[in-house]
């Protein structure tokens, strides 16, 4: 994970939904949001393809704002969301 | 409580539901409903609520399986004739969810059990078969306070309703008092189709969803019924009835009641 990404959102929480497939990977995602409050950051590390097409989308769906998606160029991909909506 | 990856994903279909969501799956997994009769409404209820990953349920039945039974009471399978159905049932829904608490309880409800049985659940579905135990579980329900849901099938034809304390009408309401049991027809003189067990047992279980979770419109104060020859579903709307004898202004029936049961020995 590049320091220059982290420089502009600090994550408060962080969480891996590379281990699990779609859409337990959404379900992984609501479960780490649930637990911030409101206007916090969650970082969460996807797999590129269908989580990363998939992902960025349902959350925005859910009420939450996507910051950022970046390739971490290994397969997978960094998304910054802050959390909106209870 | 944290979800496992496990649990995320088996309950993934329930928790990507907007309405639903981490919340909803959670009230699930604390929510505690008791299945009175392992029969045809009992199973796909059963089946559905241990897969929905309801955290405890409770199954009621004094009967063993039977050949008869599984034309339409689908928990049972041919190697479980002559086994308790409530142990039957209790394998069939941790086959299906090893991590649902069942407790599987071997006995007949009657008015000096009832209250006993029901105390500890959230929620309670009506699977049995005869008018006697559906007056007996209303009338403990409204008496304790507890949602359940009611529902009755024969031939081709369901009716179901679901009692909300101090929302709706309740069973009795309905229908003020069992029939004689002689006017009534057993499943065992009556046919009854296994796919509309399998209809009706599973809005029961649609409906104890709803209620643990807090969503949607419960089918409180409304009776539906359902004619499975012509696939007519009817919502009849059904007030409250005032000088009901368990949950109106004035109770004549402070306690539950057995009455007189017609003979039959087939749970539906």
């Amino acid at each position: 994970m590049p320091e220059k990404h982290l420089a502009e959102w600090r994550p408060d929480a962080w969480a891996d939904v590379t281990d699990v497939v779609c859409p337990a990977t959404f379900a992984k995602a609501l479960a780490a949001l649930e637990d911030l409050e409101k206007g916090q950051i969650l970082e969460i590390r996807l797999n590129d393809g269908e989580a990363a097409r998939n992902v960025p989308l349902s959350i925005k769906d859910e009420g939450h704002l996507v910051l950022k998606l970046s390739d971490n160029g290994d397969g997978t991909c960094t998304l910054l969301v802050r959390k909106l909506d209870d | 409580m944290a979800f496992s990856n496990e649990q995320l994903t088996r309950y993934s279909r329930h928790i990507i539901l907007k309405e639903f969501g981490i919340k909803g799956q959670k009230k699930l997994s604390r929510g505690r409903v008791l299945i009175i009769g392992a029969g045809g409404l009992g199973s796909p209820a059963a089946l559905y609520l241990a897969a929905a990953g309801v955290g405890c349920i409770g199954i009621v039945d004094a009967d063993d399986v039977d050949l008869s039974n599984l034309q339409r009471q689908i928990i049972h399978g041919t190697d479980d004739i002559g086994r308790p159905k409530a142990d039957s049932a209790r394998a069939g829904m941790l086959a299906v969810n090893p991590e649902t608490e069942v407790r599987a309880i071997r006995a007949f409800v009657h008015a000096g059990n009832i209250m006993d049985l029901i105390r500890d659940y959230d929620f309670i579905i009506d699977g049995t078969d005869n008018f006697p135990a559906k007056f007996l579980i209303n009338d403990a329900c409204v008496l304790a306070g507890k949602a359940f849901s009611h529902a009755g099938i024969l031939r081709f034809n369901g009716q179901l309703t679901t009692y909300v304390p101090g929302l709706g009408a309740c069973y009795r309401c309905i229908f003020k008092e069992p029939p004689p049991p002689e006017a009534v027809p057993t499943c065992r003189q009556a046919g009854v189709v296994g796919a509309l067990a399998g209809v009706v047992g599973s809005l029961q279980a649609m409906e104890a969803v709803k209620y643990l979770a807090g969503i949607g419109e419960l089918l409180s104060g409304a009776l539906l019924t359902y004619d499975a020859l012509t696939t007519t579903f009817r919502k009849i709307r059904l007030p409250r009835r005032a000088d009901c004898a368990v949950c109106g202004a004035l109770p004549s029936i402070t306690a539950p009641v057995d009455y007189a049961q017609a003979a039959c020995d087939l749970t539906l």
